[in-house]
């Protein structure tokens, strides 16, 4: 067992991680979660909710925060405290698969009109992105998958004539035959 | 025990259910049909405060003095707004409350309707759970589950926000049965193996310490005599916080009084220099340990809270242990005797040793007067006269506060009210009255500031209309003191703004308020002044002239260490000892 001391001597240094959340779908939860992260100063990167079990009225919220391991931890024991708050999970410490959708609209091609258009459908085949709408000058992708494959697939099209992205956020599941 | 009645008498049913004698509370359109309700039964009696901030503070004081659940009936809108001030206290300090507030018909809600605002919005942060009632069929549930919530676990208070259309509606109402929450059911038994690591810790300790707080008075009288029990199977020193004053008996020798930003050299320099810290439902509060990075850096810190995440939150426990105090200390008692544990009888002796050195030096010391009355020995006189009797303390907050803490002394849990995490002004004269209706033989003393008792002073209309004979004892120095003394130390003695000018006669206000005023200024006078007070059979503002300069020592300056205390002989300039870092710091 270690003193105190040395951890606190360290260089802050954060990271991220992904909770899952199970909760009493009742009226406020969401603001609850949301104002315990505002009003004890953590960071949200991403939020999603949504009713899973409609008869049980149990909703899933996914949170993709960042601080350092003891914020972090503090985090997941102030997320349990809450009186709705069924259960807590930090999905980071096991293994497990973390997935969002965004959609991703690509227009205004410009001078370089042909080309753009033929490279953003290979880039999109190659992320395995489905073209959900398309103009002769505009397409809207769909993309499903991990946060960073999503981050690359905006990256790239941001040269090619990026209009606007609307992204889901985070939904995350651990591996295995488990039960959360 | 299912029966068919409205929503208003649901409340007042359920309150008779659970075995709710008072309610503190102040009427308004929104809870008419409550306070009708109250109206036509006998077996709740409603105690009218004169602001809903009073109203909660009483329910705290009332709450905390009798173990029970406090419980407030509002309006909408101001009233729920005023009773905020209450709420955010009781969840710093975690006092079960719940607070009943009524609220615009469910179809106006939204809608900017007179005396309308988000309670539930704005409760939410300030209170442990809150509920908006949109169905009379929820109706008995929720109110169960509010004063279960409001008791377990880390106590704290609950608001129900009840619409006047519900109050109206009839509906089933059940009983309270055996209330079992879908999510929250606190860890009440701590975890056995690290109990028994942490008793293998304690064990070999050479310079063990016990410091305890709030866990322990919120965990019942059982945890305080076993808190006894088990400090007298150890030997080892005890310190307490604020908030745990009388957990442990003052006059126990091995009691080292309070810890923290004014508490006594020993019981900081104990926490600095011990080699393990047995933390029992205290939650390392700024006021405690200083600066983080030099608290008690030799030791390996147990940490026992009800509440997981008071662990590792401010200090890194080496043994953290959740769980209900009475229990924890239970099975640590039980479990030290099965393996016949021992403590190293020598090294004690001389960390005893050491201990007693510091407490030579009688930190809470101070140059007495014969001219003039030294705040402190106001409170030594108040204690000395009052001791024999069944005395509780209520304060307000300032320097009056850390005199009360440091110089009345508590042998037993739940005689001592103060507004600790909060700090709220104006707490006291409230709570007082709380306290009083809860223990209606016993003696009462709100000690207060004439600062702090302006604040809430209008709850002398309370006091007189229910005859209680609360004593409020003023040290009145004519300053914020605690603005003062901090204005003298950091801000070169600037006093901005913290002189009280145009003061009240404060035994014309006494009289105005049908009580009686005792005012004192001659420290020969005082003890005569001080039993007229106590013999008075009504209530009594006392108005006693202290010295007005005086500082509040000892004192553990902002960023610095427990074995950097400013004692009451220190000579030099205080502004200097405090560096620029430190005056950025509360």
């Amino acid at each position: 067992m270690k003193s105190h001391y040395a951890d606190q001597t360290e260089k802050p240094v954060t990271e991220r991680r992904t909770f899952c959340v199970l909760v009493d779908n009742e009226p406020g939860v969401l603001a609850r979660i949301a104002g315990m992260f505002s009003g004890r100063g953590y960071n949200i990167e991403s939020l999603t909710v949504s009713e899973t079990e409609h008869e049980k009225h149990l909703s899933r919220i996914t949170i993709v925060t960042s601080g350092t391991p003891s914020v972090l931890n503090q985090i997941e024991a102030q997320l349990d405290r809450l009186v709705p708050v069924h259960k807590v999970v930090n999905l980071s410490a096991k293994a497990s698969i973390e997935r969002e959708l965004a959609l991703v609209k690509v227009a205004q091609f410009g001078e370089h009109r042909g080309e753009h258009r033929m490279e953003a459908l290979r880039l999109a085949t190659a992320f395995g992105a489905k073209t959900v709408d398309a103009t002769l000058n505009s397409f809207i992708f769909e993309l499903a998958g991990p946060a960073d494959d999503v981050e690359r697939f905006i990256n790239l099209m941001t040269a090619i004539g990026l209009v606007e992205v609307s992204r889901t956020g985070a939904a995350a599941i651990a591996r295995g035959a488990e039960e959360m | 025990m299912s029966e068919m009645m409205t929503g208003a008498e649901m409340v007042v049913r359920a309150l008779r259910d659970h075995d709710v004698n008072h309610i503190f509370g102040y009427p308004g359109g929104a809870v008419l049909p409550i306070y009708d309700a109250l109206f036509q039964q006998n077996s709740v009696q409603h105690i009218l405060v004169r602001h809903e901030q009073g109203a909660v503070h009483s329910a705290e004081g009332y709450a905390r003095s009798s173990g029970k659940v406090g419980v407030v009936l509002v309006t909408s809108g101001p009233g729920a707004t005023n009773a905020v001030t209450g709420l955010t206290d009781a969840l710093m300090d975690s006092i079960p409350i719940v607070c009943f507030t009524g609220q615009v018909p469910t179809h106006l809600i939204g809608s900017d309707a007179f005396q309308e605002c988000d309670t539930v919005g704005i409760t939410r942060h300030c209170t442990k759970h809150n509920y908006l009632v949109k169905r009379i069929e929820d109706l008995p549930r929720i109110i169960h589950e509010a004063f279960y919530v409001a008791r377990s676990g880390r106590p704290g208070p609950v608001v129900i926000d009840v619409p006047k259309d519900i109050q109206f509606a009839r509906g089933v109402y059940t009983g309270p049965g055996e209330i079992i929450h879908k999510s929250y059911r606190p860890k009440m038994d701590g975890d056995t193996a690290r109990i028994e690591a942490a008793l293998a810790l304690m064990a070999k300790a050479k310079k063990p310490v016990f410091y305890t707080g709030g866990g322990i008075i919120n965990s019942g009288p059982e945890a305080s005599r076993l808190l006894r029990e088990f400090a007298q199977i150890t030997g080892f020193p005890v310190t307490s916080t604020l908030m745990g004053l009388g957990a442990f008996p003052a006059n126990n020798p091995q009691w080292l009084g309070m810890l923290g930003m004014h508490g006594t050299y020993e019981a900081n320099l104990a926490m600095h220099g011990c080699d393990v810290m047995v933390n029992l439902g205290a939650r390392f509060d700024d006021r405690i340990t200083g600066r983080l990075d030099a608290f008690s850096p030799g030791s390996k810190k147990i940490h026992v809270d009800i509440d997981p995440s008071s662990i590792n939150k401010n200090v890194k426990a080496d043994i953290g242990i959740v769980g209900d105090c009475t229990r924890v200390l239970a099975e640590m008692i039980r479990i030290w005797r099965e393996k016949k544990y021992q403590v190293d009888p020598e090294a004690l002796k001389s960390w005893w040793g050491e201990i007693n050195k510091w407490r030579a030096r009688n930190s809470l010391g101070y140059e007495n007067s014969d001219s003039i009355i030294k705040p402190q020995y106001a409170i030594e006189r108040l204690y000395a006269l009052t001791k024999d009797r069944s005395t509780y303390v209520t304060t307000e907050v300032g320097q009056h506060q850390m005199w009360a803490a440091q110089h009345f002394h508590f042998d037993e849990p739940n005689r001592w009210m103060t507004s600790g995490g909060l700090g709220t002004m104006g707490y006291g004269l409230p709570a007082a009255i709380g306290v009083q209706m809860a223990h209606p033989d016993a003696l009462v003393i709100d000690i207060a500031g004439e600062a702090s008792i302006l604040m809430n002073m209008q709850e002398m209309s309370t006091a007189a209309q229910y005859r209680l004979p609360v004593k409020i004892f003023i040290l009145n120095n004519e300053y914020m003191g605690m603005v003062r003394q901090w204005q003298e130390l950091l801000h070169g003695g600037r006093y901005s703004e913290s002189y009280s000018s145009a003061l009240p006669d404060f035994v014309k206000l006494a009289e105005a308020y049908h009580a009686k005023g005792i005012r004192c200024a001659d420290p020969a006078k005082l003890d005569a002044a001080i039993q007229e007070m106590i013999d008075y059979p009504g209530p009594v503002i006392f108005d006693c002239l202290v010295a007005k300069e005086e500082n509040c020592f000892p004192m553990i300056p902002s960023g610095k260490a427990h074995n950097e205390m400013i004692l009451p002989d220190f000579a030099g300039s205080v502004g200097d000892v405090i560096d620029a870092k430190g005056k950025q710091l509360v």
